[in-house]
């Protein structure tokens, strides 16, 4: 029987299973093969903070969605077309997403009475009719993956680890992806232990051939090319693009990269990326906690390396106190922190964006620091790279907020010419710009920033600290006068920055009736909700801030221009209550905090809400 | 032994080059002083660069020394100096890194980067003023404050358990531990000396008397008359003698070092011969810290080598680098899998 196939513009798969059926991998190998057919995409992954909770419970589901199309994508999907469910605890947690007729692919074998039990099923809804509103691909993928490797050398436990691909190889061949990246992919994986590698291209092939022959199937879906800016791409996380956007900017300013960190989800790839590149010079130091790698950091800074610090919010807290003893020795330093939901420990694998009050205003004191926020995975690159060129060039602290969502989320990457990339200046002072009364540690050039003078220079040693110092010579100071003064220019130099800051993209009319500003990891998917918007004829712009301290200059002008204002934050208000001082007018709000993101229906029916 | 890589050379230097004009000030008759002067005395002959110096501490009376030596300073926050000095060693390693820390700031709140320093063996040299007191916020017990210790924050007496520090330094695998008394200037320029010269990290425990909160903590060792009956100068190599006569030695009994008279009963070949590269000698010698019965040890206690971070750090960097050649930003933009769209 020949089989149809079905062109659609997109799709949205979610691979949900138990923690360690494998779920990452398998929707990360989908994801290659994805961008190889050239069609557009954004991926998140959602899993547990616990590394294995028992098998077969509901705390225990590993999920991976990713959304590609061949049109620009801006989000990973609000709801799967397809559930890729591997248990009933998986069916269990992430089948009310799936849409209306959706499609679901399970292992049967795995649909066993304790496991149904352990999920809270009372009947098996593979059997029981429950799922009629679906399309359901019930397959013995268990029975089938040991048939398929009866004459392998593998453990029958080893047989059983290989279901994943079998699950992969029905939705390459469901969707029309190549199955030979994956292939290349497993074989250098498992160099050192081909026979496993050989019974998961057995198992995937299988599963590829198993679509292509047994008649349930009937329909496969075609996803034609992205229209995507020529050039180079590759796919990449956020946090892999920020570590690389690091190192970028320390080559750029002949600088090498020293990073201060500890451990901390979900921050951590940013850690592990940078440690692989000791041939980029690149020194990564795993202090012993959160303080101590900023500490480390300064020290670097302070010694001449572009020297950054990486962490979420609990670490944040830690760091609050040597962020500001960097503010007041004005030395370059990028703080990364990748946000996850709080307080507290809170939810470490659930993104959030309810650090930014604490990054802009979170310090004792009158003490201000730059912040900019990356708005989608490859943005993270760019923002990793002006962050570190905003440091250097205006001998400042820089935070940058990044969160789960982007930080492990991942999409294409256009890879940029090294060439093109923004000049990167850096001038430390030398011997002979010590005048007649010494060395003056806080002169000041024209953005008001102070000379990097650095140990090993002759004749230029000098004291700095946590101390207030006079400006100008730097010598400690409780002077009223002066402390006015300092604190002033560190207060301008934030200000200064607006300088560096390109007017403001607006996507839709630059005036009409509803502005939707947002900032960081919300981008994509106000732009869907704006787009549905203005599909229907709706009077409504996007506006995303990209600097959250200082603001871009054109911001208020902008507002004005619009009859109501909405902001939608995944926190409780956060960029609305520093606006609300700035733009002196009301502000139409969108909240959540469900460690979630937000879905584009919800901004759609608030945009409609409010334009009725 | 091996030495630091920190740069030796012949140079010109004399004490005038390392202090700055500013006033010092700490209160008249405050140990930190001496500390101070013989810093100023020893560094113009160790043959380093004065530009070469970066002096880091963190927050109390002992933290302001950077602010008087003329050399690269940085005076941070509290606690935290160790972890800052590191980061100034991994991005320079020509320099040679000093941290100024007290007994609150270095074992109270940043007891945490004390231990950690140590134990990676970063080049540093870790200099503590132990006066057994919070000296800056005015005269609390600090973890080192002797249990039983009247201050302010204890007027009943302390029922705190002190750390003895550098039995500390020895638990976190230090490999350089000297003891020294602020009035002491042969003691101090030698432990100065060593730390200096020693490869990894160096701790340097100073007995500084604070004249305003805690005179005469260390009276019996700090007064001329009662120091050689309860100070044991130890020397590599030599027995462990000392008393006003040079007439008391230490052996070992019962697993316990103890005090004898030299004579008739016994003679220098009885006792125990110092030795700074073995850990169960500087563990006996720690032992007697505390221990009234026997003197307290100044001297080097232990200098052994170890393998220390900054060198593995540039190793490291250059064999890998000489297996994957020299990163270029192409080679990392490209590194996963790529597709063009035409």
């Amino acid at each position: 029987m020949a089989k149809k196939v079905i062109r659609i513009n997109d799709a949205t798969i979610r691979f949900a299973g138990d923690s360690g059926d494998g779920m990452q991998l398998t929707g990360t190998r989908f994801t290659e093969a994805t961008a190889i057919v050239g069609n557009d995409l954004k991926t998140i992954p959602n899993y547990p903070s616990e590394i294995r909770a028992p098998l077969g419970t509901l705390a225990g589901v590993s999920a991976f969605q990713l959304m590609f199309g061949s049109q620009k994508v801006f989000t990973p999907g609000d709801l799967p077309d397809t559930l890729v469910a591997m248990n009933p605890a998986a069916l269990k947690v992430h089948l009310r997403d799936l849409k209306k007729g959706g499609t679901i692919l399970a292992n049967s074998n795995a649909f066993t009475a304790k496991n149904l039990k352990m999920a809270g099923w009372e009947t098996n809804p593979l059997e029981d009719g429950s799922l009629e509103g679906f399309t359901l691909f019930s397959i013995e993928m268990s029975r089938l993956v040991k048939i398929a490797l009866e004459d392998s050398d593998l453990t029958s436990k080893g047989i059983e680890r290989t279901k994943n691909m079998f699950a992969l190889g029905v939705l390459f061949w469901m969707y029309n992806r190549p199955i030979e990246p994956t292939e290349e992919w497993l074989r250098k994986k498992f160099a050192k232990n081909p026979s496993v590698a050989e019974a998961n291209i057995t198992v995937m092939k299988t599963g590829f051939n198993y679509g292509e022959t047994t008649e349930i199937f009937t329909t496969s879906y075609a996803v034609e090319k992205a229209e995507l800016p020529k050039g180079k791409y590759r796919n990449i996380t956020g946090n892999v693009a920020v570590s690389y956007g690091l190192v970028a900017a320390a080559k750029k300013a002949g600088k090498e990269l020293f990073l201060g960190s500890y451990p901390i989800t979900p921050a951590s790839e940013i850690l592990h990326t940078l440690s692989t590149l000791r041939n980029h010079g690149v020194k990564t130091f795993q202090a012993e906690d959160e303080i101590a790698g900023i500490s480390a950091a300064i020290g670097a800074s302070y010694a001449g390396d572009l020297a950054v610090t990486t962490t979420s919010g609990p670490g944040m807290a830690l760091k609050t106190e040597a962020i500001g003893l960097a503010i007041i020795t004005e030395l370059p330093l990028v703080i990364v922190n990748v946000q996850r939901g709080g307080p507290s420990t809170g939810m470490p694998t659930k993104m959030e964006q309810s650090d930014l009050l604490q990054a802009v205003v979170g310090r004792n004191s009158d003490a201000r620091i730059p912040v900019l926020a990356a708005k989608d995975p490859a943005d993270c690159f760019e923002c990793a790279y002006e962050a570190a060129r905003i440091a250097m060039k205006y001998m400042t602290p820089v935070i940058l907020l990044s969160d789960g969502y982007l930080g492990q989320g991942s999409g294409p990457w256009q890879i940029p010419d090294p060439k093109t990339l923004p000049k990167i200046e850096v001038n430390h002072p030398t011997s002979s710009d010590r005048g007649e009364d010494g060395f003056m540690p806080y002169a000041r050039d024209e953005n008001e920033t102070r000379p990097w003078a650095i140990p090993g220079t002759p004749g230029l040693e000098h004291r700095i600290g946590g101390l207030e110092k006079e400006n100008i010579t730097g010598m400690v100071s409780q002077d009223p006068e002066n402390h006015q003064l300092m604190t002033d220019i560190r207060a301008r130099k934030v200000d200064n920055i607006k300088n560096d800051i390109p007017p403001s993209d607006i996507h839709g009319e630059p005036k009409g009736k509803l502005l939707v500003l947002g900032w960081g990891s919300t981008h994509g998917v106000i732009h869907v909700a704006v787009d549905r918007a203005l599909a229907k004829g709706k009077s409504v712009s996007q506006m995303h801030l990209r600097w959250v301290s200082p603001f871009p200059s054109d911001l208020k002008a902008i507002c004005d221009s619009f009859d109501e204002i909405l902001i939608p934050e995944v926190n409780s208000g956060q960029l609305a209550l520093l606006l609300k001082g700035e733009l002196a007018r009301k502000i139409h709000q969108l909240n959540i905090v469900r460690g979630e993101p937000f879905r584009a229906s919800e901004i759609e029916d608030k945009i409609n809400e409010i334009l009725g | 032994m091996s030495e630091t890589n920190v740069e030796i050379q012949d140079l010109n230097l004399t004490r005038k080059d390392f202090v700055p004009g500013n006033e010092v000030r700490w209160c008249p008759g405050c140990g930190d002083y001496s500390v101070l002067a013989n810093m100023q005395k020893t560094l113009p002959v160790m043959g380093v660069k004065k530009e070469n110096y970066a002096f880091i501490s963190g927050i109390g009376c002992s933290s302001r020394f950077p602010y008087y030596m003329n050399t690269y300073g940085f005076h941070s926050i509290h606690g935290r100096a160790p972890a800052i000095a590191s980061g100034v060693k991994l991005a320079n390693p020509e320099l040679a890194v000093w941290v100024i820390t007290g007994d609150g700031d270095g074992f109270s709140i940043g007891g945490n980067h004390m231990i950690h320093a140590l134990r990676r063996n970063i080049d540093m040299n870790i200099m503590l003023f132990n006066n057994r007191i919070y000296g800056l916020t005015k005269g609390q017990y600090s973890p080192t404050s002797l249990l039983g210790a009247k201050t302010k924050s204890s007027p009943f007496g302390s029922i705190d358990r002190p750390f003895n520090p550098s039995a500390v330094a020895l638990g976190a695998n230090a490999t350089f531990i000297s003891r020294a008394l602020d009035v002491d200037a042969k003691g101090l320029q030698e432990s100065i000396k060593r730390a200096q010269r020693h490869k990894g990290a160096s701790f340097i425990e100073v007995y500084q008397n604070c004249i305003i909160f805690n005179d005469g903590e260390f009276s019996d060792v700090e007064n001329k008359a009662t120091r050689p009956d309860n100070a044991l100068f130890v020397v590599h190599g030599e027995p462990m003698i000392f008393g006003k006569e040079q007439d008391k030695g230490i052996i070992m009994k019962d697993n316990h070092p103890k005090v004898v008279h030299l004579g008739p009963e016994w003679n220098e070949k009885d006792l125990l011969v110092h030795d700074e590269t073995n850990q169960i000698i500087t563990n006996l010698l720690l032992e007697m810290t505390f221990d009234t019965s026997t003197p307290t040890p100044f001297g080097v206690l232990r200098a052994v080598d170890g393998p220390t971070y900054d060198d593995m750090m540039v190793e490291q960097i250059e064999q890998v680098t000489k297996i994957k050649g020299e990163g270029t930003l192409e080679d990392l933009f490209y590194s996963g899998d790529v597709w063009e769209v035409k």
